[in-house]
């Protein structure tokens, strides 16, 4: 049988390196378990799904739900458009999810890891085609087992082709986030797409293949960071899945048991918790880094418990502090008691607080902006009349997806004028009227001159979008004259 | 594979009480190492780096001899690769010079999209070739006309430019460079002190930089009769000749009584160097369009019409 015992070597000579011990995990149903197929199910549905939900933003925009477009530098989501200097709605975002980690963590343990990472998912998905390929646990070990002939060619080759048909389907799905998917799909297929578009599923799919069909739960062991932050994080209050030693203990068969009442725990040591785990790790030694709390050894132990007549839970999520009251003959506390706690209702504050602002701040933000940067050198002309000429870069941006009028105006300098670099400087006014393209941002250069005798002084350059009274932008802006040389 | 008691095999070696993991056996302040062997998978990760290592110093030059290093299988080398880069941006730039040098200057601003790259080529070759003497920002300095005003002394079109480009100022050599001859009319003695003193006032009263008085009145005599033959009866200047207009705000040569006094007693003539030896036809109209793109450039017309602006292309600013 296939007990993980990779480090044990006290009968063996010092070794460099060991070799991975495969996991060939038993079939097993239960609450879990559907838990787990339901969460699969949902985030391969969204990650292959998204890509081709459509959005209509009018004749102007891109009609995808969810689009990063890199080349234009915006990013999608539904009624939500962000330009780059937005971005901090993404960092915004991004801080929301490592908090989320944190929150999730210490509310639930490491659910994460259990049962949303994709590591977990893509893994779980593999292992069912080796089920679905080689049979279950027993039928799996034996050709593992097995000399190699023509039939476990066959076997092998077939399984790691249906591995790479999903690999390929999982990295080739990747890209259409980044641009029209099926624009992009109806061009990879034609051979026609960016060489990155299949450079970026080459990729996709050789680390899908081999980190979800073969590298599997040494990824969580020896790779991945988070089981190791989360070890950090752990406290006597989160939920880990636990086996009651002192329910269980002392482990022995139900023969055993019939000879000798009372002399044996709960645990009939049919190491059915062993078989289901799909990190091949013994639940039993206690918490450990390669225990994802996926619950699946607790749905094992369930159908042994309800099959030998004992109460369920020999096996089951539970915190440190209930494992010190329930030997102790106290009950244990209930789970949703657990967050009320301090630590998880500050994390929740703390990630609802960002989750508001940003909220907030995307209702509130208006779609026209304005900045300005002046030219240095020479930092003022002198005219030929005596007047004084300023020279700016205004970068007028329309963050609707229609052309839109826009009026740019001076506040301050009561007697200078603007013109720009495209009309004679003898139509310089007050204010410029020009049209901004859908969605874009117009660089335009302007000139602001002012009468002799105009002292340096600091004014605004407005912008506001014509019929709309909030769609109004300011920028300050510097005008340098003479002196007192 | 099951749990194995500790074995008389492993007299002598020493073992983690918690992990039954052996340690390396060494021990400092009562804290050991683990000896936990390395996954299979890292040692594979280890060799493929190796291999790629080896494979990789014969794919690329790598290994250094008494003259040369070695060349490399793939023939790759840093000269070839920027080579390879600059085609590319030439072939990117082929299309926009292709269709300048076919382009008279003077139809230009009826093509956007060809005005836009010449003015961005003719900025960067203003860098390389003309902020020596007129400024990295193309405003001059004492002697060196500012480029940005509107203030031009040959002509501020497009075509006037390209001319004054080509065969520049004062060029020798070039017959038809731009030539304007103040005589010194102090040294060679053509006025004396008094005189060129009054016609200093004079020119100053113009825009107002002095009163009017009986020294301004003198100087509007000699001016007349000796000026204004080049600079105009207003003193607005004549562009066929390089006279620059003394009216305005803008002095080439420095707008201070003693400027003027220097200037009219012997001239300081400024030389610009007739590009069209140096440059190509292509870069020397994006210069014109850079040049006439900073805010001072004007149309065609305005040129033929009005005689009035001219004068000194400016800098100006000391007082």
């Amino acid at each position: 049988m296939n007990k993980p015992e990779p480090i044990k070597t006290q009968d063996q000579p010092l070794q460099l390196y060991a070799k991975r011990e495969p996991v060939f995990n038993r079939r097993i149903d239960g609450k879990f378990r559907r838990i787990k197929w339901a969460i699969m199910v949902a985030c391969l549905a969204i990650y292959w799904v998204t890509p081709w939900l459509r959005w209509n933003r009018g004749p102007y925009s891109p009609d995808q739900a969810v689009l990063i477009d890199l080349a234009h530098r915006r990013f999608y989501m539904f009624g939500i458009e962000i330009w780059p200097h937005e971005f901090y709605f993404v960092a915004g975002l991004l801080i929301m999810a490592g908090i989320g980690l944190f929150l999730v963590t210490s509310a639930v343990g490491r659910a994460w890891c259990g049962y949303a990472c994709p590591q977990t998912v893509w893994t779980d998905l593999f292992q069912h085609v080796d089920r679905l390929i080689d049979g279950d646990r027993n039928a799996r070990f034996r050709l593992y087992k097995a000399p190699w002939g023509p039939a476990k060619i066959a076997r092998r080759l077939l399984k790691w082709g249906i591995y790479l048909a999903i690999s390929f389907a999982t990295g080739g799905a990747w890209i259409f986030y980044f641009a029209d998917a099926p624009t992009l799909h109806h061009e990879f297929w034609t051979g026609t797409a960016a060489p990155v578009a299949y450079g970026t599923v080459l990729v996709l799919t050789l680390t899908t293949f081999v980190l979800g069909g073969f590298m599997r739960e040494q990824v969580c062991i020896y790779m991945c960071p988070w089981p190791r932050i989360q070890t950090a994080m752990l406290d006597e209050k989160s939920l880990t899945v636990t086996y009651k030693d002192w329910r269980g203990e002392k482990r022995g068969s139900l023969k055993k048991a019939q000879k000798n009442p009372g002399e044996y725990g709960d645990c009939i040591d049919c190491n059915q918790c062993v078989a289901v785990c799909p990190t091949g790790i013994d639940i039993r030694e206690g918490p450990q880094i390669g225990c994802i709390t996926c619950g699946l050894c607790i749905d094992a132990c369930d159908r042994v418990m309800a099959e030998t007549g004992r109460p369920r839970g020999l096996i089951d999520y539970a915190t440190l502090e209930d494992a010190d009251n329930e030997k102790a003959g106290h009950p244990a506390t209930r789970h949703l008691k657990l967050i009320w706690r301090p630590r998880t209702v500050l994390y929740f504050v703390v990630w609802a607080g960002i989750g508001l602002g940003l909220l907030f701040m995307l209702g509130t933000r208006i779609h026209t902006d304005l900045t300005v940067a002046k030219d240095r050198n020479p930092p003022y002309i002198l005219m030929s009349d005596g007047s004084v000429r300023n020279a700016y870069t205004l970068r007028l941006r329309n963050m609707e997806g229609r052309p839109r009028a826009m009026e740019i105006g001076l506040e301050g300098l009561p007697a200078a004028r603007i013109w720009s670099e495209d009309m004679d400087r003898s139509d310089a006014a007050r204010t410029l009227r020009r049209t901004v393209a859908a969605d874009e941002t117009q660089a335009l250069r302007v000139y602001v001159v002012a009468p002799e005798g105009t002292a340096n002084q600091d004014f605004d350059f407005t912008l506001q979008a014509i019929g709309q009274a909030r769609e109004h932008d300011e920028a300050k802006a510097q005008f340098d004259a003479r002196g007192d040389e | 594979m099951a749990d194995t008691p500790q074995s008389p095999a492993a007299a002598g070696r020493r073992f983690d009480e918690a992990t039954q993991t052996e340690t390396v056996g060494h021990e400092w302040d009562g804290i050991e190492e683990l000896n936990t062997p390395l996954p299979r998978w890292w040692l594979w990760t280890f060799y493929a780096c190796i291999v790629f290592a080896i494979g990789y110093t014969i794919a690329y030059p790598a290994w250094p001899g008494i003259h040369s290093a070695t060349k490399g299988v793939l023939g790759w080398n840093s000269r070839e690769e920027l080579k390879t880069e600059t085609d590319v941006a030439a072939a990117a730039r082929a299309k926009a010079v292709a269709g300048l040098a076919d382009l008279p200057i003077e139809q230009l601003p009826q093509h956007p999209e060809l005005m836009r790259a010449a003015v961005a080529g003719g900025a960067a070759a203003f860098k390389v070739n003309c902020v020596q003497c007129h400024g990295a920002g193309a405003a001059g300095s004492k002697g060196y006309p500012n480029l940005n005003d509107d203030d031009w002394l040959w002509g501020g079109d497009l075509k006037t430019i390209e001319t004054t480009l080509i065969h520049g100022i004062r060029q020798p050599g070039d017959d038809e460079t731009r030539q304007s001859m103040m005589p010194n009319f102090g040294t060679d003695g053509l006025l004396d002190a008094g005189q060129i003193s009054d016609v200093a006032s004079y020119v100053l009263s113009l825009s107002g930089k002095e009163k009017p008085s009986g020294a301004t009145q003198r100087g509007a005599k000699v001016f007349a009769e000796n000026c204004a033959v080049c600079h105009g009866p207003q003193a607005k200047g004549t562009r066929e000749m390089g006279a620059p207009n003394l009216s305005d705000a803008i002095w080439l040569d420095g707008g201070t009584k003693a400027d003027l006094v220097a200037q009219i007693t012997h001239p300081h003539h400024g030389v610009m160097p007739a590009w069209g030896t140096r440059l190509d036809p292509v870069t020397i109209k994006m210069l014109a369009a850079y040049v006439h793109s900073l805010g001072g450039g004007e149309e065609f017309k305005a040129a033929d019409a009005a005689p009035a602006p001219e004068a000194e292309a400016s800098a100006a600013s000391v007082e």
